[in-house]
């Protein structure tokens, strides 16, 4: 490295089934601002088979490198595989920082890399910046979404998990130029045989745009009725608290909250749900949120922009009826 | 079969007070009991061990006064219980803990394979699992929600999200659990007076034969600086008392928001 190369910020570009994850192009809107703050490179690196078209895709995103591993194993996910690649790359171009994103992808592959560097890793992170004196700043929910975490990393790289919808997207520029940097993958003994590959299809919460959640003020697991024909009307889909998901009321994809999904819909509707620390840290950025309970004291009503004190079976059937008449 | 679980010792998640102004957690304010998530980690250990028997060991980094709250472990069918506990211990963050996790587990001997749960609620990570299993150098599976053991090798469904494997590993290994696994099964009253007679075998930084400078605050390189115990994310709250004049409203955002 020379003295006028800039250091990097890397961004780990999670691919499934040949397809980059829309959290990539997040960590990339960041690592874009943080660009600002320090003199950074924004560059990213992708595993993967005949990949170069998303490597391509990953330069009108902003980066200014993409670090390209193409070989057919870096197909499906494997830890070890994923993580040799990684590693010697890192020690090849010490970063600044590496950002993943908070999928299971990037939070089982990220803990290795950091051992393997026998570096510092936050989990998580809801907000990243550089302060006065250059140092990563790292904001993360702990204590089961109760608390936020501010830390450093006094190793190098700083790296860290980022939950997907917390940040900005990178804005697509097909005038962005930058460099695709072949790579040769190094051999290592896989984690495992993938003697099976199944993608569940079905409701994708965290990209739907108007969610109708449901909880424990609902009476019977039919009630959900209710709601899916609101979401329904709204062009949405259901979501819902933890407890009714135990009870196996609905299925786990659509569970909100610290233990389930994180969204940020253009709109979500309460219905009987109390808003605990668990739930909130799930939904807590949404753009509008409405809620309907009926105790005036139930702390989702400080987490909402508009809410109607009353009883759910009175006033969904209502709002249902207002939005067929339109 | 030779097991190894990895249990923590976590303040009652719902009962611990967090205090606002001050931006500290008051863990003497809940009683201790087993991360939640390592209940799965526990039940699955028995249950392979139910079916090709063998020896399951539980091992815990934490301070001493938790001893009492491990034993709940044998109550639950694992056989032996360790405690790392030591000075040098504290201020771990997962890099530290992983290691001397990874140092205790290399002293007990061979092992077919590590469990541990997918997240615990307090430090609430899920990065110790994985980094325990860089430092032994053994595959990690992840996010596993079935677990057999045939014919030499070990075969688990991990979940990514939407995206499902199913895999074969030969041991030895490290999986994580979700709580998607197994129900745990609840102790019986038996069981947990047995449990209370049973001894906790301590381990301190000798003992697993530690390098000091991996340890506790010197051997972490992440550092929480602050907590905040956010009251932010509230909203001015728009309320309405009578439904009618609530989702009239409500009708008139929806559409100044295209949302109708
Ligand atoms: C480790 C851990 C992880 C967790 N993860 C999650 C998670 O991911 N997601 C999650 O949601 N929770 C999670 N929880 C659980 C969480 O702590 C709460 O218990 C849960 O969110 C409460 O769900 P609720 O709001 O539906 O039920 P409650 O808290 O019981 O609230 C029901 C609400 O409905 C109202 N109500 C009742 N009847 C009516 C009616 N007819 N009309 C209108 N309102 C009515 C009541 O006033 C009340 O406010 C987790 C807990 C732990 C310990
Ligand atoms: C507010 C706060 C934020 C923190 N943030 C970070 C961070 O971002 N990065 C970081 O490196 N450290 C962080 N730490 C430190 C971290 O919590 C500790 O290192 C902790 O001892 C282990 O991590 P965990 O609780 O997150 O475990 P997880 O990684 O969530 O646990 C996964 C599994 O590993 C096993 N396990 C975990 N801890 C132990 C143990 N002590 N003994 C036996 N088995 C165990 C269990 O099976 C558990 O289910 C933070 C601590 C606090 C208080």
């Amino acid at each position: 490295m020379t003295a006028n190369d800039k250091r990097e910020i890397l961004v780990f570009a999670e691919q499934r089934r040949g397809r980059v994850h829309p959290v990539t192009i997040e960590l990339l809107g960041k690592a874009i601002e943080l660009s600002n703050r320090l003199p950074l490179m924004v560059s990213s690196v992708l595993l993967g088979r005949d990949a170069e078209g998303e490597a391509q895709e990953l330069i009108y995103y902003g980066s200014k490198k993409v670090y390209l591993f193409e070989d057919s194993s870096l197909y499906n996910y494997d830890p070890i595989l994923y993580k040799t690649n990684i590693v010697a790359l890192a020690k090849e171009i010490n970063p600044y920082a590496i950002l993943f994103g908070s999928t299971h992808i990037g939070r089982s592959l990220a803990p290795r890399v950091a051992a393997s560097l026998r570096t510092g890793l936050t989990a998580d992170c809801t907000n990243l910046s550089i302060d006065e004196d250059g140092a990563f700043i790292q904001i993360r929910p702990a204590f089961t979404g109760n608390i936020l975490a501010h830390i450093k990393t006094k190793t190098s790289p700083s790296m860290s998990t980022v939950r997907y919808k917390v940040m900005q997207r990178a804005k697509r520029d097909e005038k962005r130029e930058g460099t695709i940097v072949k790579m040769t993958p190094l051999p290592n003994a896989p984690s495992w045989e993938v003697i099976d590959e199944r993608v569940i299809e079905g409701i994708n919460l965290p990209d739907a745009e108007v969610i109708v959640s449901g909880g424990r003020g609902l009476k019977r697991a039919e009630d959900f009725k209710m709601l899916e024909e609101l979401a329904k009307l709204l062009g949405g889909v259901v979501g819902s608290s933890r407890p009714l998901v135990d009870e196996g009321w609905i299925g786990k994809e659509h569970q909100v909250g610290f233990s389930g999904n994180t969204v940020k819909p253009k709109l979500y509707i309460a219905c009987g749900i109390s808003g605990s620390p668990q739930h909130l840290a799930g939904m807590r950025d949404s753009e509008m949120i409405v809620a309907i309970n009926s105790d005036p004291s139930a702390p989702i009503f400080r987490y909402a922009d508009m809410g109607i004190i009353g009883d759910i079976y009175e006033i969904i059937p209502k709002m249902i009826e207002k939005l067929k008449r339109r | 079969m030779n097991i190894i679980v990895l249990t923590k010792v976590v303040p009652d998640i719902e009962r611990v007070k967090f205090d606002a102004v001050r931006g500290v957690v008051d863990r003497s304010s809940a009683p201790q009991e087993i991360n939640p998530f390592d209940l799965n980690a526990i039940e699955e250990a028995v249950r392979l061990k139910e079916r090709h028997g063998g020896r399951i060991t539980a091992i815990s980094m934490g301070p001493s006064d938790v001893e009492q709250t491990l034993k709940d472990t044998i109550a639950r069918g694992v056989d032996e219980a360790i405690l790392l506990t030591d000075k040098k211990f504290a201020g771990s963050d997962t890099l530290a803990t992983s290691y001397a996790l990874s140092q205790a587990i290399k002293s007990t001997g061979d092992f077919d394979i590590v469990i541990c749960g997918e997240k615990t609620v307090d430090g609430d990570t899920g990065q110790v699992g994985g980094e325990v299993s860089e430092w032994l150098g053994i595959p990690y599976l992840p996010y596993t929600s079935k677990l057999n053991y045939e014919d030499g090798k070990f075969k688990a469904r991990v979940e990514l999200e939407n995206i499902i494997y199913e895999v074969e590993a030969s041991p030895p290994l490290l999986v994580s659990v979700t709580k998607d696994i197994n129900t745990p099964r609840l102790p019986g009253f038996r069981e947990k007076l047995n449990a209370r007679k049973t001894q906790v075998k301590k381990m301190d930084a000798k003992g697993i034969e530690a390098d000091e400078g991996r340890l506790g605050f010197n051997g972490s390189p992440t550092w929480v600086y602050k907590i905040e115990v956010p009251e932010e994310g509230q909203r001015d709250c728009k309320i309405y008392k009578d439904p009618e004049s609530g989702l009239k409203e409500i009708m008139i955002m929806l559409e100044s928001r295209d949302l109708i």
